[in-house]
């Protein structure tokens, strides 16, 4: 917890801001490979604990950048990471959203949408990928794993059941 | 709408979504208080998805300034924020005392191995849907796959994959709407 840690903190999450296509659930892999692997920053275990807890807690998805952001550098770290995420990328929408607006009918406007929205699937399916490998360690964490998926594709049941009833399986030590 | 009902409704979004923001922002924005048709709804909703930036913020600050200009912006990010960053502070702070507890620690692997399946099954749901539905889907599912490949298997920086895939893809797109 030193200033430098928050200045890096500011300054990774500043880039990270407008290069977030797709929302945070698809800078899994980005985050994960740049803060635990080559920065070191936080463990691979508390990486998807992060994962895990803003999943779990009210609010946007972003909340992950929150915690990554306390992991490093406290409460002022969370403030910090959270601004520096959003700002620059609600500034650009502000000011972009009449501007697009305009363009409705056009071509163009098409081809950016339809260019760039398979580019945040495939995203989101690797921070699936990512979060999988890093946080099921044996036959029963991948079981919840794919028993979570299933249960969201097919089914209505609200995801809180799903992230309650996996907790109680790993408190009891079967997961 | 006034700029305190703005806020109040972000406000209150933010608090009771568990799960997602986007289901009780369309139950609150469209079905409760009609400041948005469906239609608009989904408009800034795919908007929000091609913009940079975290897509349940960008919706806010959307929203915000089409009703009350910079000032609604700001209104509805901190309304939308506030009660979840507090909450999450809480819990962050929690974890940092009984994190090294056995039982915590256990219950929190666990949770983790679910959280990974909600992101598998949106991932899956979006790629099914693309296959499935829409035009060019070959072309669509090249790009996704390529996506995955370079951001999940080669763990290349995102800004790559984005410097290579965002413009191929626009041009693939552009031809095919020719």
């Amino acid at each position: 917890m030193n200033s430098r840690s928050l200045s890096e903190v500011l300054w990774y999450f500043l880039g990270l801001s407008m290069v977030a296509i797709g929302g945070a659930n698809a800078l899994i892999p980005e985050m994960h490979h740049q803060l635990v692997e080559l920065r070191g920053w936080l463990s691979s275990s508390d990486f998807v604990s992060l994962v895990a807890l803003s999943q779990a807690a009210p609010g946007p998805n972003v909340l992950i950048v929150s915690l990554l952001g306390w992991k490093v550098a406290g409460i002022p770290g969370a403030l910090v990471a959270t601004a520096a995420m959003c700002i620059p990328s609600s500034l650009a929408t502000f000011f972009f959203i009449r501007f697009w607006q305009r363009f409705q009918q056009s071509r163009w406007r098409a081809v950016v949408q339809e260019g760039l929205v398979p580019v945040t699937i495939g995203l989101i399916a690797a921070s699936g990928y990512v979060l999988t490998r890093e946080a099921d360690h044996g036959a029963p964490a991948y079981a919840v794993t794919i028993l979570t998926a299933v249960a969201m594709v097919r089914t209505r049941i609200h995801p809180l059941w799903m992230l309650a009833g996996a907790a109680a399986l790993g408190a009891l030590n079967i997961v | 709408m006034t700029r305190r009902e703005l806020f109040l409704c972000f406000f209150v979004m933010g608090l009771v979504a568990f799960g997602g923001v986007l289901p009780w922002a369309r139950r609150a924005l469209v079905e409760q208080r009609r400041w948005l048709s469906a239609e608009e709804f989904a408009e800034a909703l795919s908007l929000g998805q091609v913009l940079p930036g975290p897509n349940v913020v960008n919706l806010a600050v959307m929203v915000g300034a089409r009703f009350h200009g910079a000032l609604g912006a700001m209104l509805a990010f901190t309304g939308l924020m506030l009660a979840p960053l507090a909450i999450i502070l809480l819990l962050a702070v929690l974890y940092g005392h009984y994190g090294q507890l056995g039982v915590v620690q256990h219950a929190i692997r666990g949770t983790a191995a679910a959280a990974a399946g909600l992101v598998v099954a949106m991932g899956y749901n979006m790629v099914r849907r693309q296959a499935q539905k829409q035009a060019h889907a070959w072309r669509k599912s090249g790009v996704t796959a390529a996506a995955f490949a370079g951001s999940g298997l080669l763990a290349l920086p995102l800004l790559w994959v984005l410097a290579v895939l965002a413009p191929v893809s626009m041009l693939l797109a552009w031809r095919g709407h020719k």
